[in-house]
């Protein structure tokens, strides 16, 4: 179903594209199995590319002694490989650097899925290659299906081979992939003829594997993922055209994920389901009070099944809910997910019919969603005793030895009690009284030692109070009932105690959580600029983790710069930076704990955004141990999306804000270029002509035009002046204490020539205070507005300029006689080269002075007002004085 | 004999227009178009004034008052383009007797010239008795009569009209004259001057226009209006 049917390219797609050119490109030769012939096609069409003049190296080719391959090879220049002793043993791997060193245009790498000797660079060699192409160096490459690692379990299922080297999807997704495809009949030839190499020590499980069903298998399965792989760059290149593809997006996947081992299992079936659908994917994990009692393996294992969902596209998510069903029925309404995988472990028939299917209850509480249900295998492995231990950790424990001692305490207490009270109780009550013992061990020590409280309760109840007393058999069947009775409140209220304490555990965990991501949010919302930004990351990570922090992030110079650090005398050597770097170009995490440059002490998350890495965090700890728990990862991975969200934020606000002000300066220079050829020419050419008709006998009019126009001209020029001054921010305030009386003179003064044919009335009380202002500038303002006045006043008619002290503020207005200005749109006479309607050019107004009126007064920290004058019969301008800037009453002394 | 004035600019249309307006006032007049040329004129003309403008192609004017005031014994006035009152205040402290803005309107100019070169003609003896319009001031004896009426003056208001009237027509810093009526006072203000400045005016001016005897120069100082 198409989303929409617009033909945009979608940026992301094309950013994705973009990141592409300048890579090397990957060819990859998929073989169904063994022995098909991969690294053969491999070095025919290295061979083929060189003839045409590329630059081709074998980098590292396997040819396991065959002939016709020795021969492939000999034609290529073979570069050296790089000796690793190990365990005795001397292993050749791949030369990486000397591959780099050499940088040819196309190298070919045998065996994508291998893995290499420990101490190499990457763990694995797709990740060298990953590195190769980063260089821009084309790679060739061989792998088989069963190395795919979301078919991993798939082929497992029918071959009962599990392989351990897998290479992920995304290798494949950005690979040419070319299928190197023989019949199954002819593989078993070539097998029988002993053309195909297997490792010695393999080779009889190895010949189940070759059974042509299982060949045919494999071989459906290449095909397919090819096509798959085709069928996915095709999407991609769709999308980044923007050719209307069809999007399947209404689909949404959520796969549940536990702790069990199989749980990977899952996420890769989830992968595949999205692959099918297109679809979008979420691994999600439910925290409930049972998370708070798994071992640290399978708070690991659960942390590897969602890096692998993120290695394999997907999202992951982690929601805190009382129960899995909960859980996961409430985050698959909120994400309105419609399709769900989850797993169903083998519980016991028993279990079954006491807790009814959680599957039946899941597939009922999600109307409208698909369900998957998959078994949950446990695939025997190094691993496969954990299950025990957790079990053995879940029982709390034997509790504490004060416990018991405490609980023998309140059970003797109970029985000296119940002894003294004896005569007035009957035994019914007595078996009540030993029940708070009971009950109070349980729910302050747990089962083991509520347990202990019951027995030893029923035992002195049995010895003291049952006849026969003083010994421990009972003749009446009716008190066997009670002994059971006190057993049973002892295990029941235990559990009760456990589960509240549990459930109240998680959701301060849960409440600890939120608070502390609210709380990092809190401090950046406030945060408008990067490098406070930057700061407050590496603190709030630093203080939560306690671990030490650094910010990185591409600098001017290139490559990776400190934006910020908790400890100023961090230390990044060569290793460290290698993994820092990685983690930015990758966007994976690199360094200590991670799968990439373990050797460096710090490890590196990527902050990453829809246009790419834009940061990278470093954590370390002082001892050198690993700077996050795996049980820490979730928390650091919301912590590091929000801080990307956040610095991405405030990439975009500040890219808006430079544009918006390339926009507000463009359209100040457009509206400055019209005022500067208006003003500047109309008066030059009244100059011009009054001085031509000089020659016929001058005439005190045309004098009077050449004067007036000529300092026109003067007062536009000091306006431009001004205002470059307030635009270029240099403003240089010399402030001093003015007299109004003195400076409105002053201003009336040289403002003679505008206000010619205009009587002018100064109204300024001799006694009005003294403020504090640039002389200078507030000058200048005056005879802007003077200048205003004359212009927009009637012809003839009275200017005032009018003081006043009124409610500790000084009011400075000029007033004029004329048509005033719009209601409702005083305020507009203040921008820029803005002149209102009703003010046609011939008035001859710039649009600047009022413009440096507002800038001047504002510099000087004072206020402007523009509004009509009260009886409505002309304009009123005015600038105020708030009190801090009025000089207090001067002493008498120092003026007598 | 006319008074010789050298004119000290490297804009040609100036030097042409001042040359016309002050031969036309009477004036001999020698030209300058850089600061070289203005020390050469200036010590083989020995001009009474120079009309000094402080952007010249090879130094800035600035520095060239101080050596011409070596060099001649004439008064300098500033015709510059540059408005900022610092300029105009280290130009006065510097030993210029006058600033002129450009645009300038030519018979203020011509006023301020004439001024100059009388307050010149008497240097080094200063008048007992300063006259301007109506107004006397007795200088040693410290008496102001307006309309041959004594005025009360405080005595800040007479300390600060001794040194107008000292340099009548002639602009004093706000720094000279606190210098001279607040002289060893503990933080002298700008603000004691100017209320000082309001009374004089109360009393000199009142009821013509504020400034018409004591002008006030932005941000530099006052000036006491001669006659003329």
């Amino acid at each position: 179903m198409p989303l929409s049917g617009d033909d945009r390219p979608d940026p992301d797609a094309l950013l994705r594209q973009a990141a592409q050119e300048g890579r090397g490109r990957l060819k990859i030769f998929l073989g169904a199995a063994p022995g098909v012939g991969k690294t053969y096609e491999m070095l025919s069409e290295g061979a083929a590319r060189r003839r045409d003049g590329v630059d081709v190296v074998v980098a590292v080719v396997e040819t396991h002694g065959r002939a016709e391959t020795e021969a492939l090879v000999r034609g290529h220049e073979v570069l050296p490989r790089r000796d690793v002793p190990y365990e005795g043993r001397t292993l050749h791997e791949m030369d990486l650097d000397a591959v780099l060193a050499r940088a040819p245009r196309l190298a070919l790498v045998d065996e994508l899925a291998h893995t290499n000797a420990p101490g190499s660079r990457h763990p694995k060699r797709f990740q060298d290659v990953e590195e190769l192409l980063a260089a821009g160096i084309d790679v060739y490459s061989t792998i088989n299906i069963q190395h795919v690692e979301s078919l991993n379990d798939v082929v497992a299922s029918f071959t009962r081979v599990r392989v351990r080297e897998t290479v992920p999807d995304r290798i494949l997704e950005m690979a040419e992939v070319e299928v190197v495809d023989i019949p199954p009949d002819e593989l078993i030839e070539r097998l029988k003829a002993g053309k195909v190499y297997l490792p010695h020590e393999a080779t009889r499980a190895l010949n189940h594997f070759f059974s042509k069903s299982n060949l045919s298998a494999l071989r459906e399965l290449a095909l397919r993922r090819a096509a798959q792989a085709v069928d996915a760059q095709m999407l991609e290149h769709v999308r980044a055209i923007g050719v209307g593809g069809t999007w399947a997006g209404s689909e949404r996947i959520v796969v549940a994920v536990s702790e069990l081992p199989g749980a990977d299992g899952l996420v890769r079936a989830a992968k595949r389901l999205s692959d099918a659908l297109k679809a979008p994917w979420t691994a999600l994990f439910i925290e409930t009070p049972r998370t708070g009692q798994f071992t640290d393996a399978q708070h690991a294992r659960i942390a590897a099944t969602m890096s692998l969902a993120t290695q394999l596209g997907g999202a992951i998510a982690t929601v805190p809910a009382s129960s899995a069903l909960e859980g996961i029925q409430a985050f698959v309404a909120d994400a309105r997910a419609t399709q769900l995988v989850v797993g169903k472990s083998k519980r016991s028939r028993w279990f079954e019919l006491r807790y009814g299917s959680v599957v039946d209850r899941l597939v009922r509480g999600t109307p409208g969603v698909t369900v998957h249900v998959l078994p949950v295998e446990e695939v025997p492995g190094p691993g496969g005793s954990e299950a025990t231990q957790a079990g053995r950790t879940r029982g709390r424990g034997w509790g504490s030895p004060v416990g018991y001692g405490l609980t023998l305490l309140g059970v003797a207490a109970v029985t000296a009690l119940a002894s003294t009270l004896f005569h007035v109780l009957n035994l019914g009550n007595v078996a009540l009284l030993y029940l708070l013992p009971v009950m109070a061990a349980a729910s302050l020590y747990g089962l083991r030692t509520g347990l202990f409280a019951g027995l030893a309760s029923s035992l002195c109840y049995n010895f003291f109070f049952l006849p026969p007393t003083g010994t421990l058999t009972v003749n009446n069947p009716e008190n066997i009932v009670s002994v059971f009775v006190l057993l049973g409140v002892a295990v029941a209220t235990s559990q009760l105690t456990a589960r509240v304490r549990a459930q109240a555990d998680i959701a301060a965990a849960s409440a600890r959580t939120n608070a502390t991501l609210a709380g990092f949010l809190h401090q950046l919302s406030g945060v408008s600029e990067a490098a406070e930004a930057a700061r407050v990351i590496c603190n709030d990570v630093g203080r939560l983790f306690d671990v030490q922090a650094v910010l990185l992030a591409p600098s001017s110079g290139g490559g990776l710069g400190v934006l910020a650090a908790t400890d100023p005398d961090y230390r990044l050597d060569t290793m460290d930076l290698a993994a820092a770097n990685w983690a930015f170009d990758t966007g994976g995490a690199a360094g200590k704990g991670s799968g990439t440059l373990a050797a460096s002490e710090w490890l590196f998350q990527p902050l990453k955004s829809g246009a790419g890495t834009l940061a990278v965090l470093g954590l370390a700890r002082e001892n050198g141990s690993e700077p996050v728990r795996a049980d820490q990862l979730p928390l650091l991975t919301s912590l590091v999306n929000q801080a990307a969200l956040v610095i991405e934020r405030l990439r975009l606000q500040a890219e808006i804000r430079d544009v918006d002000a390339v926009r507000t300066r463009d359209r100040l220079r457009a509206a400055l270029l019209s005022s500067v050829s208006h003003d500047l020419r109309t008066p030059l050419t009244a100059v011009l002509a009054a001085a031509d008709a000089l020659d016929h006998g001058a005439t005190p009019e045309l004098i009077g035009t050449i004067k007036s126009e000529a300092s026109r001209l003067n007062r536009f020029v000091a306006n431009l002046l001004d205002m470059t001054r307030v635009e270029a921010g240099a403003l240089k305030l010399s402030v001093e204490a003015v007299d109004l009386s003195d400076a409105v003179a002053g201003a009336a003064h040289d403002a003679r020539r505008a206000l010619e044919g205009h009587p002018v009335r100064l109204d300024v009380p001799p006694d009005l205070p003294l403020v504090r202002a640039d002389p200078q500038l507030l000058h200048h303002c005056l005879l802007n507005l003077l200048d205003n006045a004359g212009r927009y006043g009637d012809p003839g008619t009275e200017i005032v300029i009018e003081g006043r002290h009124r409610y500790g503020q000084l009011r400075l207005a000029v007033l004029d006689h004329g048509p005033g200005l719009p209601p409702g749109r005083e305020t507009e006479v203040f921008e820029t080269f803005r002149r209102l309607e009703g003010s046609d050019r011939a008035a001859g107004g710039t649009g600047l002075g009022l413009a440096i009126v507002k800038a001047f007064a504002e510099a000087m920290g004072l206020g402007v007002e523009a509004g009509n004058r009260e009886d409505g019969s002309g304009a009123a301008f005015a600038i105020l004085f708030p009190p801090s800037l009025i000089v207090r009453d001067v002493a008498q002394e120092s003026i007598s | 004999m006319a008074a010789r004035i050298l004119i000290v600019d490297d804009e040609v249309a100036i030097r042409r227009l001042l040359r016309n307006t002050l031969e036309r006032a009477g004036y001999a007049v020698a030209e300058a178009m850089n600061g070289r040329e203005a020390l050469v004129q200036a010590s083989a003309h020995e001009p009474d004034a120079i009309l000094l403008d402080l952007g010249l192609p090879d130094r800035d004017g600035l520095t060239l008052i101080p050596m011409l005031r070596k060099q001649a014994n004439g008064v300098i006035l500033v015709v510059s383009a540059r408005e900022a009152t610092e300029e105009k205040v280290a130009a006065l402290d510097l030993g210029a007797d006058d600033y002129v803005t450009k645009p300038f309107d030519t018979d203020e100019l011509l006023a301020r010239l004439r001024v100059a070169l009388r307050h010149h003609g008497g240097s080094g003896v200063t008048p007992k008795l300063v006259r301007r319009g109506d107004i006397t001031i007795d200088l040693d004896r410290r008496l102001v009569c307006r309309a041959g009426r004594e005025l009360h003056l405080t005595r800040k208001e007479h300390d600060v009209l001794a040194v107008l009237a000292r340099h009548i027509g002639r602009v004093v810093t706000h720094e000279r004259i606190i210098a001279a009526a607040w002289s060893g006072e503990e933080d002298p203000r700008v603000e004691y001057l100017r209320i000082v400045i309001r009374n004089l005016r109360q009393k000199l001016e009142a009821p013509g226009p504020v400034g018409s005897v004591i002008a006030n120069e932005l941000g530099v100082g006052y000036r006491l209006r001669s006659d003329s």
